[in-house]
């Protein structure tokens, strides 16, 4: 029996997702901003933390995808504890950091790091860098 | 008095010169940081995602660790252990689902549902031990020295774990007075330096660094105390760029808080291990007469 995957059907897949892992419901978002005036990193984002939240419940997968907004996020939660909406927008961060690494598309690759500063760097900063940008 | 403790694989490399200074200050003031027995990494970032869930193994095995030990309290010292330990012990507490789950993946271990509690030393030098005794203990003030507390990210949030209010934490402020230095209040103090971004937009750092040292020297400030090794990392590497690329910068001093406790306790600068801070504060320190040349603490003679 043929099975037609259709882009809205796929959309629908990817808010699915996105909320399953972020536990977060994308609907209560408001659209604000408060999240991208309180981010200290947005001036260095394509797309801007309001505006991933808005494409990811629109499920637009692939400008996000494209975007390199979640790989600058140092998930410092700036935006959570200023969201008037108790949203919790490093979660989603997260969330679509993962959908990408589960697919064994590393953003870092630990070679790459100088052996100097692998020396140099603190643990906590190979540790959490390499949670965040390896699978 | 025998408090359990959780170092972190930081302080026992590139950070000893946070946590040496903790565990001497904290003798001197009567209490003894108890290493708990077979502690490990604990993972550093806490897991944002539900499903991920072999990544809460790690920091609940030192908790349980403590539980074992019969301590009702683990004090941390380093503000990425801290900040993990604190809300992978919140998820055991509050998630009964993932906390059976948990307890049944490791079945080897007792089970723990969030009874030890998690504190930073900073906690407990304010509610254990308090400003007040802490200022009577003080044998070398710190005297004229004008210092910006830096909170970073990871003791204030999110909101369910900070160690003081999110929006205006005065924590440090207490605690500098305690030790006889000016505390000096810069609208950056919570702002992020970059964190782990270090590792893949290293290039990025520099200008984190920038925002938070600039405001910090319009406000005042001789030097900067910190709670964490990233930020002393970042913030150290980030100016040394910035130096680089614009002539006539003066380097900002990076002081862990242990540090000046150590100092103030009158400790000497032997146990502080400077050479290991990113950003220098022994000129500094010298020009402020706090670096005694005689420690206080003399070696037992044979």
């Amino acid at each position: 029996m043929p099975v037609t995957v259709s882009s809205k059907r796929l959309r629908r897949e990817f808010i699915k997702k996105v909320k399953e892992l972020s536990g977060q419901n994308l609907q209560s978002c408001y659209q604000c901003g408060m999240c991208t005036g309180n981010c200290p990193a947005a001036a260095n984002m394509d797309i801007s933390p309001r505006r991933i939240i808005e494409l990811a419940r629109l499920g637009l997968e692939e400008e996000i995808a494209g975007s390199q907004t979640v790989w600058i996020c140092a998930s410092c939660l700036a935006c959570t504890v200023n969201c008037p909406r108790g949203f919790d927008l490093s979660k989603v961060m997260e969330a679509i950091r993962l959908l990408t690494l589960r697919k064994n598309i590393d953003r870092v690759r630990p070679e790459d790091i100088p052996p100097q500063e692998r020396g140099e760097l603190p643990q906590i900063a190979m540790v959490s860098g390499l949670r965040k940008f390896t699978g | 008095m025998s408090l359990a403790y959780y170092p972190g694989c930081t302080l026992k490399t590139t950070a000893r010169n946070l946590e040496e200074p903790a565990v001497a200050s904290m003798e001197a003031l009567g209490f003894k940081l108890d290493e708990l027995p077979r502690w490990n990494c604990c993972g550093a970032v806490y897991s944002l995602a539900e499903d991920d869930l072999i990544h809460q193994v790690a920091p609940v095995r030192n908790l349980i660790r403590a539980k074992e030990q019969g301590k009702n309290e683990l004090v941390t010292l380093c503000a990425f252990c801290f900040n993990t330990l604190k809300r992978a012990n919140l998820l055991m507490k509050e998630d009964v689902e993932k906390r059976n789950t948990l307890n049944s993946f490791m079945n080897e271990e007792i089970d723990y549902s969030g009874e030890v509690k998690v504190v930073h030393l900073l906690e407990v030098l304010r509610d254990e031990i308090g400003w007040g005794t802490l200022a009577e203990k003080v044998k070398l003030p710190l005297r004229e020295l004008k210092v910006a507390p830096y909170y970073g990210c990871t003791l204030l949030r999110p909101r369910e774990i900070a160690i003081d209010s999110v929006e205006d934490p005065t924590i440090l402020r207490e605690f500098l007075k305690a030790l006889g230095a000016s505390p000096v209040d810069f609208p950056e103090s919570t702002r992020c330096c970059g964190s782990y971004q270090v590792i893949s937009s290293p290039d990025d750092i520099a200008e984190y660094a920038r925002a938070i040292l600039n405001s910090a020297l319009r406000h005042g400030a001789e030097a900067l105390v910190l709670t964490c090794p990233l930020c002393d990392y970042n913030l150290g590497r980030g100016q040394k760029e910035l130096m680089k690329k614009q002539s006539g910068i003066r380097e900002m001093p990076l002081l862990y808080f242990t540090q000046l406790l150590a100092l103030a306790l009158g400790l000497g600068p032997r146990v502080c291990h400077f050479g290991l801070n990113h950003g220098s504060p022994e000129s500094l320190l010298r020009e402020k007469d706090l670096l005694p040349q005689v420690e206080s603490v003399q070696p037992i003679g044979g």
